[in-house]
């Protein structure tokens, strides 16, 4: 833990009417790092993302991002500070083609349309996408809607990328092929936090593993010190989980 | 620079139409399609490109409008200048209007709604107030001296008009080449996805707003000067919200040439109607609507979304029509 901390979200809760989507969740994320955030369907993982890039405001708590407050800053502004997220629902410029999709994202480093195409493609060769630069977003398949959310996303060279579950919807060979690309971006020097449901990739992946359930974090650690710890697997991921992930880390590593 | 080739030749072409000897009838009747050719492209900047339907551009063509004209009449201003004042104060109300609906959140038919709901004020007020000439209207002094941008001809103010439409077809492809018009598109296409890319959508769509406002203000401030008149119902009327949308519309919205097509057919229509049934009031408004059900029907791309369709076909269908040169199509 001596990476210097790029997030810190601090007692962060969120409120809907009667709901508490988010219930005072405390973490730090690593530069330089992949983090995992997992947990049950509707543990307020999406809505903390929402929260961080600030597309919502958390009802209290706050958000550091390199030691600055950035809860009330609006989505665009952290975008131009270095926070990039994915959609968990994709959001694609359905009318557009892939590269004028991508280059939405280059323009916000490069103000000459030529030169925001032209990173386009170059981002595009790095996620797969080349082949498709001319096809309209509409076009793309799951998996190819799930490589252009983080082209688009890496077209904003980010500092701090948020994936929401790029993997899910994707058949085990194009996991297979998108595990390497999400590795490569902290080659790049990018900090990621990822929310996921597909354990063997989270073990593969993440340094640091996460686990959120009904708004709060109820365990941090390693990913073999959170498939090892029988609390968390049986409570969280179900009976037999822990034996399932860890055969699942083993084939993959 | 592309695009801008195509827009310079056709401008060219149609300047050269008066030197045919065209009659005053064929004149009139292109200088008042190219008022709504300029009006259409104005609220194609923001409907077309920027996905936000306006249904109250009027309130930027009577500003245009009767600024130009109080300024000439009861302040004396040289009607240039007031016709620059008319652009400057469209801009403004642009900027107004545009401020408030977008920082309220409005979109969609909200939008539509408020849009129209203010052109609708502005002419109750317009209608009642005396410094627009309330019931009566404003007449402009006849002045024709080019200095107070009259002329005896029609054919200067063809050219005049011709040449508006131009810098707004020049405008608006110098927005699709710029961060600024990727950034509208991105706006139109998906708002949530365009905030995570660092786009400010309320400072787009201002700014789309703005320009889109100054173009009309340039059509109305135009139309004070070519018919020397002008009164609440012309400036604020829905006629001109109608048209100024139906013409990008039928013509294509969000490409450069769709509301200069557009406006074209628009007119054409208008006056077959006129011709096959006397001038039944309202006719024209009945035959719009029908086109534009069909349009929406047919083709919702327009005609220009037609055309590309035509071509796409016709480029694929090439190198089958010739079998036994198959390097042909290469070149196509």
């Amino acid at each position: 833990m001596s990476d210097p901390v790029m997030l810190r979200v601090e007692t962060i809760s969120k409120r809907f009417g009667g709901l508490l989507a988010v219930d005072g969740a405390s973490f730090d994320a690593q530069a330089g790092r992949i983090t995992a955030l997992i947990g049950p369907n509707g543990a307020g993982k999406t809505t903390l993302f929402s929260i961080i890039s600030g597309f919502q405001p958390p009802t209290s708590g706050r958000v550091l991002f390199e030691g600055e407050n950035i809860v009330g800053v609006p989505p665009h502004r952290l975008a131009q500070r270095g926070i990039a997220r994915t959609f968990q629902i994709v959001q694609p410029f359905a009318g557009l083609t892939v590269r004028e999709n991508i280059a939405v994202g280059a323009h916000l480093s490069q103000p000459r349309r030529a030169d925001a195409l032209a990173a386009a493609d170059e981002i595009a060769a790095r996620v797969g996408l080349a082949d498709q630069l001319d096809k309209p977003a509409a076009g793309l398949t799951v998996a190819g809607r799930k490589r252009l959310e983080l082209a688009r996303a890496l077209a904003l060279k980010p500092r701090l990328l948020l994936l929401d579950e790029v993997l899910a919807g994707l058949n085990p060979s194009e996991v297979r092929d998108m595990v390497p690309v999400i590795r490569g971006l902290v080659d790049q020097g990018i900090t990621v936090i990822m929310i996921e449901h597909i354990m063997h990739a989270v073990m593969n992946l993440a340094q640091h593993v996460l686990v959120l359930s009904e708004g709060r974090i109820i365990a941090g650690g390693t990913p073999s010190e959170i498939a090892g710890n029988p609390h968390v697997v049986e409570a969280y991921l179900g009976r037999g989980a822990a034996q399932r992930m860890l055969q699942a880390g083993a084939a993959y590593g | 620079m592309k695009g801008v080739g195509t827009i310079l030749v056709v401008a060219a072409l149609l300047a050269a139409v008066p030197l045919f000897g065209v009659s005053n009838v064929t004149l009139n009747f292109l200088v008042t399609a190219l008022i709504i050719a300029l009006a259409g492209q104005g609220w194609n900047v923001l409907g077309g490109y920027g996905g936000q339907y306006s249904f109250g551009h009027a309130a930027f063509f009577g500003t245009g409008a009767y600024v130009s004209a109080i300024l000439q009449l009861r302040y004396g201003v040289n009607a240039w200048i007031a016709f620059a004042a008319g652009i400057g104060a469209g801009a403004l109300a642009g900027a107004i209007i545009g401020g408030l609906s977008f920082r309220s959140g409005l979109r969609g038919s909200y939008f539509a709604l408020v849009t129209l709901a203010f052109a609708e004020v502005l002419r109750i007020l317009a209608s009642v107030t005396p410094i627009t000439g309330a019931g009566v209207g404003l007449l402009v002094k006849l002045d024709l001296r080019p200095e107070a941008f009259q002329f005896q001809s029609r054919v200067p103010f063809y050219w005049i008009i011709l040449a508006l439409v131009t810098v707004s077809l020049l405008i608006v492809r110098a927005i699709e080449n710029s961060r600024f018009g990727a950034y509208l598109v991105a706006v139109r296409e998906n708002e949530e996805a365009a905030k995570a890319l660092g786009v400010n959508v309320i400072a787009v769509k201002l700014g789309a707003m703005v320009i889109s406002a100054a173009i009309v203000a340039a059509a109305g401030g135009f139309y004070v000067q070519y018919f020397l008149f002008i009164d609440a119902g012309i400036a604020y009327g829905p006629w001109i919200s109608i048209e100024a949308l139906l013409a990008p519309i039928i013509g294509g919205v969000g490409t450069v040439f769709g509301p200069l097509l557009g406006a074209l057919v628009v007119k054409v229509l208008g006056e077959a109607a006129k011709l096959v049934t006397g001038d039944a009031p309202g006719l024209d408004l009945m035959i719009y609507g029908g086109v534009l059900v069909l349009v929406i029907a047919l083709a919702p791309r327009g005609i220009a979304g037609v055309v590309a369709d035509l071509r796409a076909r016709i480029v694929r269908r090439k190198p089958e029509a010739k079998p036994e040169q198959p390097t042909a199509g290469h070149h196509v």
